[in-house]
């Protein structure tokens, strides 16, 4: 039974089985209805609901006891009469600040894409304040200085690739520092784009001897488009060339032909067909839908020093997330992280990737609502498919314990614990299969997916 | 026939920069809409696609976005976003800084080299081996180990900085002539005294030439090195206005890095004058 149930509710089935009846048991009811992240109610009446419910619990620990008290009295009653003798606003405020923060003012690092929305937009629409901290967003140049600045501790926390955390953890391209992440930043968000050119090339088999770029070696990105690319029987190491450039350095090199297409994430890749360089080819939600791009990591040092610092960030992270799902919300969001403080672009590019109305390049306006969404949930099998690509291309050699991994840098037990003392229902689970280009990956057989691929590096 | 001269320069220097500024209104020019396409999707693209405006900007578009920027330039809009007098003043302290230290550590170094032919002898390979090092090598390394990237930066204008004044002022303080340090020797004059009222004056105008070059390879670097930190300086700011492909910005900093590094080399050469004598 999860702490949310509402106890007020006189109907509730107090039998095996889930509220629905369609399910066998509560938690696969709640797999079902997966991830809900929008919150229903204002944050103090969702604190209040809590509070109340555990006072309700308290009292009438026996489930038929407390029935037969609210079938008598009625649900309101009971409410009004508990809160006579037990000061519910005051506990509530109590409960809603958690521990103290044991560090107040905070830097947390970001590049200055749209992934990295819901850690800018929390700045100027508040989240942080109203979580009790005081949170400088910090504009960086580029993936290998914002690694490095959490290392040397200038950030307390930092926007990063979802692979990244992983990859510094087991020392690939960095020293081994144990890095963990709390939240997802955003899923979807990228895309393909070719250079105008290549406008009738649309068939991935033409694509040999072509020349892409990719934002960083252990990026969604390079790995989305390597797969894309194998998916269609040309080998990403041979076939075509795949270079690390910076994203505004993509635009202006497809402008100079100097690169045929790139995977990039977005505001990019609809600058570059703002700036008419190039068209989107396809978005990157066809090759798998709900796929992580970018992720909120912290070292493990900062989580166990300011633990509660760590917690009011995440929640504070997870709010804004929620509030980023919207799409009634999108349009504001865009005017807020548009200006040079922020991701420094024009409006109406940020608009067509937050709304998903956006012009492709070849003079057509296509609407996808979920172009790029918002789920902070750290699936740990998310981790685990990025190290089978890891190890597929090489990254990694030998034996991996990918569960191990996973579930040391994807912190999915205590984002869950942290989502439902927010009165937000997390799943069940943190493992859940999906398809990529319509072939499944069971996050138990890792090593049976990594060996179901034809083109792969030999190791 | 001289202020004559300096007339027909001038005129020469205007007329030139008028050509320049012609053909680059020219070449830049926007032309007809370059397609007909559905005002829809027009609305939801920019200038280049629509109308065919190149992706240059012309000298009016540079002009007015200067004059805007002139407008207000200590504005302050949070930790990422403050005005091109903010950024300046932070690229030129931290020049400052660096080069500073490097005096303090170059010139007394220096003369001691200068002075003692066998340190000569014995620094020579490690002089040789860290001079010709580009300054922004130094950067990664600087970073993994200061762990501070303000303090990398001033670093690295440190490291930059402090070759040419080293190798300027050994040369300087080798090359005085032997006849007035035979003549203070004569006179019983003291190594101390002898290091003041004699080889300094005689050394000194090779010593500010040093200065000189080494204050022109510190303002090249500071751009590029915050470029790569990040954060706060004129190359932070030309890397944000590269991200957002704002090519008039990037032309703009361009302008006033240009400017103040004259005007630094031009201090640097006043002091130079002063301290030159004839012979």
């Amino acid at each position: 039974m999860s702490t949310f149930d509402n106890p007020f509710d006189p109907d509730r089935n107090l039998r095996a089985g889930c509220v629905c009846g369609q399910h066998q048991s509560a938690a696969e009811h709640e797999q079902a209805t997966a991830l809900r992240c929008d919150p229903v109610e204002s944050e103090e009446k969702r604190y209040e609901g809590v509070v109340a419910a555990a006072v309700m619990r308290a009292m009438f620990p026996q489930d038929v006891a407390r029935r037969a008290f609210l079938k008598s009295v009625g649900a309101s009653t009971a409410l009004a009469a508990l809160s006579q003798f037990f000061p519910l606003k005051t506990a509530t405020e109590v409960f809603a600040q958690a521990g103290a923060p044991e560090k107040k003012d905070l830097k947390v690092g970001f590049i200055p894409i749209t992934c990295a929305t819901p850690i800018i937009m929390a700045a100027p629409l508040g989240f942080y304040a109203k979580h009790g901290l005081n949170v400088e967003v910090v504009k960086t140049a580029g993936w290998a200085v914002i690694r490095d600045k959490t290392i040397n501790k200038e950030y307390d926390a930092a926007h990063m690739l979802a692979p990244m955390p992983i990859a510094i953890s087991l020392g690939l391209g960095a020293n081994a520092i144990p890095f963990a992440v709390p939240a997802i930043e955003n899923i979807n968000g990228q895309g393909i784009v070719l250079a105008m050119k290549h406008k009738d090339k649309r068939d991935p088999k033409d694509w040999k001897g072509l020349k892409f770029a990719i934002p960083f070696d252990y990026s969604m990105h390079n790995y989305l488009l390597r797969y894309y690319l194998a998916e269609h029987g040309l080998d990403p190491d041979t076939d075509v060339q795949l270079r690390a450039v910076p994203p505004p350095e993509m635009v202006a090199n497809l402008r100079a032909d100097n690169i045929d297409g790139f995977l990039a994430p977005d505001n990019i890749c609809q600058r570059a067909i703002y700036d008419g360089a190039g068209f989107m080819h396809l978005l990157s939600k066809e090759i798998w839908d709900g796929h992580p791009c970018c992720s909120f990591a912290a070292s493990r040092e900062f989580i166990t020093t300011a633990p509660n610092s760590f917690a009011a960030l995440t929640r504070a992270i997870v709010d804004a997330t929620a509030y980023a799902s919207k799409a009634e919300n999108r349009k504001q969001i865009a005017e807020a992280i548009a200006p040079a403080n922020y991701i420094n672009a024009p409006v109406t590019v940020l608009e067509q990737v937050l709304t998903g109305t956006y012009a492709d390049g070849l003079g057509g306006v296509k609407t996808d609502a979920k172009r790029v969404d918002f789920d902070p949930f750290p699936w740990q099998s998310f981790a685990v498919w990025m190290l089978t690509q890891m190890k597929r291309w090489g990254q990694i050699k030998g034996d991996v314990d990918y569960k191990a991994v996973a579930e040391q840098v994807y912190l999915a037990t205590d984002t869950k614990k942290l989502m439902t003392e927010m009165g937000l229902s997390p799943p069940a689970s943190a493992y859940k299969s999906f398809a990529v280009m319509g072939k499944t990956f069971d996050p138990e057989k890792p090593d049976d997916y990594v060996a179901s691929f034809k083109i792969r590096k030999a190791s | 026939m001289n202020s004559s001269l300096r007339l027909r320069a001038g005129l020469v220097s205007v007329v030139l920069l008028a050509a320049f500024l012609g053909i680059w209104h020219l070449a830049t020019r926007s032309t007809a809409p370059v397609a007909t396409m559905s005002p829809e999707y027009a609305k939801l693209m920019g200038l280049t696609a629509t109308q065919g405006k190149s992706a240059m900007p012309g000298p009016l578009d540079v002009g007015a976005k200067l004059f805007e920027h002139l407008k207000r330039p200590f504005y302050d809009n949070g930790p990422n976003d403050k005005g091109l007098g903010i950024q300046l003043a932070y690229s030129i302290a931290r020049v400052g800084t660096g080069y500073l230290l490097a005096v303090l550590v170059a010139i007394p170094l220096g003369f001691l080299i200068g002075m003692s032919p066998l340190l000569s002898k014995a620094l020579d390979p490690f002089i040789q081996v860290l001079k010709p090092i580009s300054p922004l090598a130094w950067m990664p390394l600087a970073l993994y180990t200061i762990k501070d990237s303000s303090v990398s930066a001033i670093f690295v204008i440190f490291i930059c900085s402090i070759w040419p004044m080293l190798l300027n002022t050994v040369f300087g303080v080798a090359s005085v002539r032997k006849e007035w340090i035979n003549v203070a020797r004569t006179l019983e004059v003291g190594t101390i005294r002898r290091a003041f009222t004699v080889i300094l004056p005689a050394a000194a105008p090779t010593i500010l030439t040093g200065m000189r070059i080494s204050i022109g390879i510190a303002w090249l670097v500071i751009v590029a090195a915050e470029m790569l930190v990040g954060g706060t300086g004129i190359g932070y700011f030309v890397w944000n206005e590269w991200n957002n492909l704002s090519i008039t910005n990037v032309i703009i900093a361009i302008l006033l890095i240009g400017i103040v590094g004259m005007l630094l080399d031009q201090i640097l050469a006043r002091f130079t004058r002063m301290v030159t004598f004839p012979e």
